[in-house]
């Protein structure tokens, strides 16, 4: 199964990944790519009061997470990879060549940035890092939720 | 010392919702106010939510045990004695919460949340 879904979210943990993606891709475990995060064990535990307890989560670093990506990948089990900014799952894909896709799902309204999609705003840079990941090969796509239309790269940068 | 409030956190328009229906129901119009996290990120959801506590005293009631809207109430209280929260909100919570304000936020907070949880049925045929 390994993991389903990398995806670029603001919000980080939150109802549209943990139940929106969750149930329907049967979810069981998460892995949350932030170097803050994983530096503060209140903040960790802020982010497992609302996940059920069937669901492992994962807190890793970025140079944690290129180390263990293989292992998840083979995991028998579907898992959801976030970070939480363009710049951390860059790091990610430089770092790994087994992250084939990225999922943007959030990433919202900061000065300096401009709307693209209803639940996507960008700033020029970091719509030029998306572009970057993708010339590399990366499939880059905006959906919020499982229902809505994957949107293509270049409708969105 | 301020009447204590109540601040609703919540997806969507479920928080102006939930005004809405305490203030029919009761008439009390000024004891509860909604904050939703549409568009927003975590900082701006904080700044939301921390605009709609002011001065404080209040109990902060979010919808979900979990996500971006208990996550900005938690980090908004920590270390605030002024403040309480409340996860799985509902209109029963709320009614018994506005007649019953005037106690400490973590007293009201626990108080709404047994009415809340009490409030809770199943009826099967």
């Amino acid at each position: 199964m390994s993991i389903r879904l990398f995806r670029i979210d603001d919000r980080l943990i939150h109802g549209q990944v943990v139940v929106g993606w969750g149930q329907p891709l049967d979810v069981r475990f998460l892995v949350l790519v932030d170097d803050e995060v994983r530096d503060s064990d209140w903040e960790q535990d802020l982010y497992r009061m609302g996940v059920p307890p069937e669901l492992e989560i994962v807190f890793a670093s970025i140079a944690e997470a290129i180390d263990r990506l293989p292992r998840w990948q083979g995991d028998d089990r579907a898992g959801i990879l976030l970070t939480g900014d363009i710049e951390t799952m860059a790091s990610l894909c430089n770092g790994s060549s087994l992250v084939r896709q990225v999922n943007v799902g959030g990433i919202h309204h900061r000065s300096g940035r401009t709307e693209r999609l209803r639940y996507v705003y960008l700033t020029d840079q970091e719509a030029r890092r998306l572009k970057e990941l993708a010339a590399r090969g990366v499939d880059v796509t905006a959906q919020d939720v499982p229902t809505a239309r994957p949107v293509p790269l270049a409708e969105f940068s | 010392m301020s009447e204590l409030r109540g601040v609703i956190v919540s997806h969507a328009a479920l928080a102006q919702a939930l005004v809405s229906a305490v203030a029919a129901i009761t008439g009390l119009g000024d004891a509860l106010v909604a904050v939703s996290n549409e568009g927003c990120d975590e900082a701006q959801l904080a700044a939301r939510v921390s605009a709609a506590v002011g001065a404080g005293p209040a109990v902060l009631f979010v919808d979900l045990p979990g996500g971006s809207c208990l996550t900005g109430a938690v980090r908004l209280a920590r270390g605030r004695s002024d403040l309480a929260v409340v996860a799985g909100v509902n209109l029963a919570m709320l009614l018994d919460f506005v007649f019953h304000r005037d106690v400490g936020p973590a007293d009201a907070a626990r108080r709404a949340a047994d009415a809340g949880g009490r409030a809770i049925k199943v009826a099967v045929a």
